[in-house]
C-alpha cells in the first residue's frame, strides 16, 4: 500500500502518484477547459508527454483530444507567454523545469558495470532501488509539465492564448528546436541587462504603498524560499541516504541470519525482516517529503520568481513612464516634439496602469494561491507522516513482540 | 581475608606430604561413610540448612596461609580415585559424578604437574569399572589407552588423565548422570552448587575446575535423557553456571561421602582464600565431625556442609524426581544471568590527567559486588586506559595458549586520543571519550563474566588494587610495541606454513563459520556506521532546514500561515534532536556491538591458532620420535650396543612427549570447543539484548516522531 508509486512499474500516475498537482491548487475549477498529461514516455535523451484535452470552448475542433508533446515545446510556450507584451501585467506561470534523468542512468549503467562483484540479492535490490528512484524522478517531471498547464488552463486570460490552444490541439511536431548558442548567449546577455536593470528599477520608490510592500515581501520571500527549498533538498537526500543504509543492513543481516548455525539464525532472520521494512517506509518518507515540501518550496521558488519578473516588468514601466513625463516635460520647453512626447507618456502610462491594474491582482491571487497550497501540502505531510510513523511503530512492536517473546 | 597478592603466587605444597597423608586417612574414613552419606544425605542436609552465619573473614586466611593449593593437588588424585572407587561398589549411579570430579580435580593437578605416581594407577582402575557402568565403551577404551600412557611414564600419568577425564565429563556425565545418577545427591549438590560457585572461583586452580564442568554442563542439555530431567532439575536450581560446576562437585561429594566434599573442599580452599560463604562454614560444623584435621580439611566439610544446606530443599524434590542435575539451557542462562549480576562494574568518570602529549585519560572502575573473593562489596579504582590493555596483556599471556577466549581491550586509536590531548573540549572528543568509556565498560563486563578469567589474580588486582604498576609494553612506539610487532608478523608466517589436516568436523565447520561471520560483521559494522553517519548527516541538514522554514515563517504575510511555519520549523527542530539521540543509540548500542564481536571473533579465531599449534607441537614430536626409532634400527642393525641404550633412553623420553603433547593437544581442543560453545551463548544473548535495546529505542523514536506531527497537524489545519 504505502509502496504503491514506488513499486508499480509502468502505471506511474496511478492516483496517489498525481500529488504533485496540489503544489498547484487552482481556485478556480474551470469544466470548459481541462488539460492532464495522460501518459509520459521516456526516450534515450527526451522524454514525450501525451497532453489530454477536454474542453466544451467553442475555438476547438473537438471536445476531447491528446497530442505529443516534448520539453522543449513547453518551454516555447511559456516564452511566448513571456515575450507577449500584452501580458506583462501576469504572474506568468514557471516553466517546468528540465527533465534530469542523468544522474540516475549513470547510476544504473554503473550498477550494470558492477554486477559482478556483489551477490545477486544485493544486485536485484540495487536494481529495484534505482528503478524506483529513476521511477520517482520521472513522475516528478511529468507532474511539474502538468502543472505548468494547468496553471496556464486556470487563467482567465492565458487561457484563451492562441499559442496555448495550438500547443493543445496541433497533433504535430511543433519544430520548435532547442535554442542554439547564440541565442543562449543573447539569452544570458539579456538576463544580464535586465537583472542590472532590475537593481535600478528595485531602487526607484514606489508611490503605490501596496505594490511597495509586495516588493520587499517578495525579494525576501523569494531569497528564504530559495534557502528552504536548497535546505530541504538535502534533509532529504540524507534521508534517503539514511534509508538506503537501512536496507545495506538488512540484507547483510539477511545473510548474517542465513549463514548462522545458532538459534541465532532466526533472529538475524527476523531483525532483517523488520529492517527490510522499515527501510520501505523511511524511503517512503524521504519521498513524501520530497513530493510534499520540497516540490511546494521549489514550485514556489519559481512562481515567486515569476512574481517577481511581474513587478519588475511593473517597474520597468513606472520608470518609463516617469522617463516619458520628463521627456514631455523638456519638449514642452523646448515646445519641440510635444506632440509625440505626448502620445510617448500616453502610451507609458497606459502601459502601466494596465500593468498595474491587472499586477495587483494577480499578486493578490498568487497569495490566495500561495497559502492554500501550503495548507493542503503541508497537512497531507503531516498525515503522510504520521502513517508512516504509525507504521513504523507497528512493525517495530510487532516485531519486539515476537522477538521478546522467543528469548 | 589475604590479600591479593598472597594469592597470586603459585600455591605451591610445602607440606605435600602431611597432607596426603591426612588424605589417605581421610580417604579412607570416607570410602567407608560414603554408603551412610549416600542413604542419609537427605536428612543431614536439612537439618544443615539453616545456614549459620560464621565469621568469613577469618578461615580463609588460615586456609590461605597453608599451602591450599598442594594439598588440593595430590589429595585430589588420591581422594578421587578412592572416592570413584567407593562410589563405584556402593551404586553405580554414584560413579559418573564421581568420575566427574576426579576428572577436575585431576586437571588442577596436573597442571601443576604434581602428578603422584602412584595415584594415578589407582584412579584408572577405579575410574574404568566406573566408566562400564556408565554404559559408554568408547569412554573406557579412552581411558585405559591413558592408563596404558601412564604406565610408560609415571611423571605423564598425570597429564593423561586429564585429558581422559575430560572427555569423559563431556561425553559421559551428561548421559550417565541422566541415566545412572538420578540420585538425590545430584539434586541436593546442584542446589547447593549456588552459594559455592562463587567461592569455587577464587584460585588458578579453581579454573580449570570450572572450565571443565561447564562444559560438561552444556553437552548435557543435548543429551536426549537429559531432557526428561530437565523439567525436574529446572524447580531445582536457579543457579549460575559456575554454580554448575560446583554441582559436579557437590555431588561428587554427596555420592562418594565426605571424603569427596573433603577433595571438593581441597578445591574449595582456593576459593576459601578468595571468600568463603558463611553458610559453608556453618555447614562444616556438621561436616567437621567426620573430617577432623587440617585447616585445609576443614575448610572443605564447610563447603561441603554449605553446599548442602542451600539445596536442601531441592534435595528432597530430587530425591522423588531422582534426577537433579540436568539442566536446561535456559536455565543455565538464568543463571549467567545472575552471575553476572553478582558482580557490577561500572567505568565512570573519564578525567584528563596532565597536559600536552603526556596527557591520559583515567577512568574510575567501581565495583559493587557479592562475591566473597573480594575484600568489600563496594570499591573504587582509578586506572588509565594503558592499564586496561596491561590486564589483556597479562590475560593473554597466561590463559590464550589454553585455548581461551581472552576479551580483547577497544583498540588503541592515536588519533582520536590526540585529538583529546590537544583538542580542548570539542563534541568529537567528548564523543570519543564516551565511547572508549563505555567500550572499557563493555570489555571489563566480558573479563569478569568469564568464570576462569575472574578467578585470575590480575583481574582481582585490577578491580581492587589501589595502585598498579605501569604497563609499559602497551605503547604502540615503544620497544616492546615493536617487538610484539615482530612476533605476530612470524606467528601469521608460521600460521601460514601449518597445514593442518582437520580430523574433527566441528572445529573445520567451526572456523569457518567464524571466518565466514567476522566478514558479514565487518561489512554490517561498515554500513551501521555509514547509517550513523548519515543520521547525523540528516540530523544536521534538519536543523538548518528548520531555521530555514523559521525565517520563511518570518517572512510570509499570511498571520496564519506564518504561524504554521514557525511551527512546522519547531517540529523540524525536534525532529532534528530526535536524529541526534537516534544516531547516538545507532552507534552506542548497534554499531559498538558490531565492533565488539569483531574484535571477540579475532579472539575467537586466536584460540583456534593456539589448537592449531598445539597440534603442530604434536605432530613435530611425533617425527622426532620416528627419527629416533629410525635410528634405534639402524643401530640395531650396525651391532652397537653401546649406543642403543642412549637411543633407547631418547625414544622413551620422545615417546613421554608426543603423549604428553598430545593430551595437550586435546586439552587445548576441549577448551576451545568448550569456550566457543560459551562464547556462542553469550553471543546470541548479547546480540538479542542489544538489538531488542536498539528496536526499543527506534520505537522511542516513533513515538516521538508521532506526538510531534500529531501537534503540528492542527496548526497545518488552521491555515485559512
Amino acid at each position: 500500500m504505502m509502496q504503491e508509486g514506488l513499486d508499480d512499474g509502468p502505471d506511474f500516475l496511478s492516483e496517489e502518484d498525481r500529488g504533485p498537482r496540489a503544489v498547484n491548487v487552482d481556485l478556480q475549477t474551470d469544466a470548459t477547459l481541462q488539460v492532464d498529461i495522460s501518459d509520459a514516455l521516456s526516450e534515450r535523451d527526451k522524454v514525450k508527454f501525451t497532453v489530454h484535452t477536454k474542453s466544451t470552448l467553442p475555438n476547438f475542433k473537438q471536445n476531447e483530444f491528446s497530442v505529443v508533446r516534448q520539453h522543449e515545446e513547453f518551454i516555447w510556450l511559456h516564452d511566448s507567454f513571456v515575450e507577449n507584451e500584452e501580458y506583462a501585467g501576469f504572474i506568468i506561470p514557471p516553466a517546468p523545469p528540465r527533465p534530469d534523468f542523468d544522474a540516475s542512468r549513470e547510476k544504473l549503467q554503473k550498477l550494470g558495470e558492477g554486477e559482478g562483484s556483489m551477490t545477486k540479492e544485493e544486485f536485484t535490490k540495487m536494481k529495484q532501488e534505482l528503478e524506483a528512484e529513476y521511477l520517482a524522478i520521472f513522475k516528478k517531471t511529468v507532474a511539474m509539465h502538468e502543472v505548468f498547464l494547468c496553471r496556464v488552463a486556470a487563467h482567465p486570460v492565458l487561457r484563451k492564448d492562441l499559442n496555448f490552444h495550438v500547443f493543445l490541439e496541433y497533433n504535430q511536431d511543433l519544430s520548435v528546436r532547442g535554442k542554439n548558442k547564440k541565442e543562449k548567449l543573447e539569452d544570458f546577455f539579456k538576463n544580464v541587462v535586465k537583472s542590472a536593470d532590475g537593481v535600478i528599477v528595485a531602487g526607484v520608490k514606489d508611490v503605490d504603498d501596496f505594490f511597495e510592500h509586495e516588493k520587499t515581501f517578495l525579494l525576501e520571500y523569494h531569497n528564504r524560499v530559495k534557502d528552504a527549498s536548497a535546505k530541504s533538498d538535502r534533509m532529504i537526500r540524507s534521508h534517503k541516504s539514511a534509508a538506503d543504509d537501512i536496507n545495506r543492513i538488512a540484507s547483510t543481516l539477511y545473510t548474517l541470519g542465513t549463514q548462522d548455525s545458532t538459534d541465532m539464525c532466526k533472529f538475524f532472520l527476523k531483525v532483517s525482516e523488520l529492517f527490510e521494512k522499515t527501510r520501505k517506509i523511511e524511503a517512503r518518507v524521504a519521498a513524501d517529503e520530497d513530493l510534499k515540501l520540497a516540490d511546494l518550496l521549489k514550485y514556489y521558488l519559481r512562481e515567486s520568481q515569476a512574481a517577481k519578473d511581474l513587478l519588475y516588468r511593473r517597474g520597468r514601466a513606472l520608470v518609463d513612464y516617469e522617463n516619458a513625463n520628463k521627456a514631455l516635460d523638456k519638449a514642452r520647453a523646448k515646445n519641440k516634439d510635444v506632440l509625440q512626447a505626448e502620445t510617448t507618456q500616453q502610451v507609458c502610462c497606459q502601459k502601466f496602469e494596465k500593468i498595474s491594474e491587472s499586477a495587483k491582482q494577480e499578486l493578490i491571487d498568487f497569495k490566495t494561491r500561495r497559502v492554500a497550497a501550503f495548507r493542503k501540502n503541508l497537512v497531507e505531510l503531516a498525515e503522510l507522516e504520521l502513517k508512516h510513523a504509525k507504521g513504523n511503530l507497528q512493525l517495530l512492536q510487532s516485531c519486539l513482540a515476537v522477538l521478546k517473546g522467543d528469548t | 581475608m589475604a590479600a591479593s597478592s598472597e594469592r597470586s603466587p603459585p600455591p605451591f605444597p610445602e607440606s605435600e606430604e602431611q597432607e596426603l597423608e591426612h588424605d589417605l586417612e581421610e580417604d579412607e574414613e570416607d570410602s567407608e561413610e560414603g554408603a551412610d552419606i549416600f542413604t542419609g544425605g537427605t536428612l543431614s542436609d536439612s537439618a544443615m540448612d539453616p545456614p549459620l552465619p560464621v565469621s568469613s573473614s577469618e578461615p580463609p586466611k588460615d586456609i590461605f596461609s597453608e599451602p591450599p593449593a598442594d594439598t588440593f593437588k595430590d589429595p585430589l588424585n588420591k581422594t578421587s580415585a578412592e572416592k570413584a572407587a567407593s562410589g563405584g561398589l556402593s551404586k553405580a549411579q554414584a560413579a559418573v559424578p564421581v568420575k566427574v570430579a576426579a576428572d577436575e580435580e585431576l586437571d588442577d593437578l596436573f597442571s601443576d604437574s604434581l602428578g603422584e605416581s602412584g595415584a594415578a594407577p589407582v584412579t584408572d582402575a577405579k575410574i574404568a569399572p566406573l566408566l562400564d557402568l556408565g554404559e559408554e565403551p568408547q569412554k573406557s577404551d579412552v581411558i585405559k589407552k591413558g592408563a596404558g600412557k601412564d604406565d610408560a611414564s609415571t611423571e605423564v600419568l598425570s597429564a593423561p588423565q586429564n585429558d581422559v577425564i575430560k572427555k569423559d565429563i563431556f561425553e559421559e556425565p551428561p548421559k550417565g548422570a541422566a541415566k545412572d545418577l538420578p540420585t538425590d545427591i545430584k539434586d541436593g549438590n546442584a542446589a547447593g552448587k549456588k552459594p559455592a560457585s562463587t567461592d569455587l572461583f577464587g584460585d588458578d586452580d579453581d579454573e580449570d575446575l570450572f572450565k571443565e564442568p561447564l562444559g560438561a554442563m552444556t553437552k548435557k542439555p543435548q543429551g536426549s535423557l537429559f531432557t526428561e530431567a530437565k523439567s525436574e532439575a529446572k524447580a531445582a536450581r536457579p543457579e549460575q553456571s559456575n554454580s554448575a560446576a560446583a554441582d559436579l562437585f557437590t555431588e561428587e561429594a554427596f555420592t562418594v561421602t565426605p571424603v569427596v566434599a573433603a577433595a571438593k573442599s581441597s578445591v574449595n580452599t582456593s576459593s576459601k582464600t578468595n571468600g568463603l560463604h558463611s553458610d559453608e562454614e556453618d555447614l562444616f560444623a556438621e561436616a567437621t565431625v567426620e573430617l577432623s584435621l587440617d585447616s585445609p580439611h576443614n575448610d572443605r566439610r564447610k563447603r561441603e556442609a554449605a553446599k548442602p544446606s542451600a539445596p536442601a530443599p531441592s534435595l528432597s524434590a530430587s530425591a522423588s524426581t531422582s534426577k537433579p542435575q540436568p539442566k536446561t539451557l535456559e536455565e543455565l542462562e538464568e543463571e549467567e544471568k545472575e552471575d553476572t549480576f553478582d558482580l557490577n562494574i561500572s567505568v565512570t568518570n573519564p578525567e584528563k590527567v596532565g597536559d600536552g602529549m603526556n596527557a591520559y585519560m583515567a577512568y574510575k572502575v567501581s565495583t559493587q559486588t557479592s562475591l566473597s573473593m573480594f575484600r568489600s562489596k563496594q570499591f573504587t579504582v582509578r586506572r588509565r586506559f594503558s592499564d586496561f590493555l596491561g590486564l589483556y596483556e597479562k590475560l593473554s599471556e597466561k590463559h590464550a595458549q589454553n585455548g581461551y577466549i581472552v576479551p580483547p581491550p577497544p583498540e588503541k586509536s592515536i588519533l582520536g586520543m590526540t585529538k583529546v590531548k590537544v583538542g580542548k573540549e570539542d563534541p568529537s572528543s567528548a564523543e570519543f571519550v564516551e565511547r572508549r568509556r563505555a567500550a572499557l565498560e563493555r570489555y571489563l563486563h566480558r573479563v569478569v563474566s568469564h568464570p576462569s578469567l575472574l578467578q585470575d589474580p590480575d583481574v582481582r588486582e585490577f578491580l581492587e588494587k589501589e595502585e598498579l604498576p605501569r604497563a609499559v609494553s602497551t605503547q604502540a612506539l615503544s620497544g616492546a610495541g615493536f617487538l610484539k610487532m615482530i612476533n605476530k608478523a612470524t606467528d601469521a608466517v608460521s600460521k601460514m606454513t601449518i597445514k593442518m589436516n582437520e580430523s574433527d568436523v566441528w572445529f573445520e565447520e567451526k572456523l569457518q563459520e567464524v571466518e565466514s561471520e567476522d566478514q558479514q560483521l565487518r561489512k554490517l559494522h561498515a554500513m551501521v556506521e555509514s547509517l550513523v553517519n548519515h543520521r547525523k548527516e540528516l540530523s544536521v541538514n534538519t536543523a538548518m532546514f528548520a531555521k530555514s522554514v523559521a525565517m520563511l515563517g518570518s517572512s510570509e504575510d499570511n498571520t496564519a500561515l506564518s504561524r504554521a511555519l514557525s511551527q512546522l520549523a519547531e517540529v523540524e527542530d525536534r525532529i532534528e534532536q530526535l536524529h541526534q539521540d537516534q544516531a547516538s543509540n545507532d552507534f552506542f548500542i548497534f554499531a559498538e556491538l558490531l565492533a565488539d564481536y569483531i574484535r571477540l571473533l579475532g579472539a575467537v579465531r586466536a584460540c583456534f591458532d593456539q589448537r592449531m599449534k598445539a597440534w603442530q607441537r604434536w605432530q613435530d614430536a611425533q617425527n622426532m620420535l620416528q627419527k629416533k626409532r629410525e635410528t634405534e634400527a639402524k643401530l640395531l642393525w650396525a651391532n652397537k650396543p653401546d649406543k642403543l641404550q642412549q637411543a633407547k633412553d631418547e625414544i622413551v623420553e620422545w615417546e613421554a612427549k608426543v603423549s604428553q603433547y598430545e593430551r595437550e593437544f586435546e586439552r587445548v581442543s576441549a577448551t576451545v570447543r568448550k569456550e566457543v560453545i560459551r562464547f556462542e551463548k553469550e553471543k546470541s544473548r548479547d546480540f538479542k539484548k542489544q538489538i531488542i535495546r536498539y528496536l526499543e529505542s527506534l520505537l522511542q523514536s516513533q513515538q516521538q516522531l508521532i506526538k510531534y506531527w500529531e501537534a503540528f497537524l492542527p496548526e497545518a489545519k488552521a491555515i485559512a
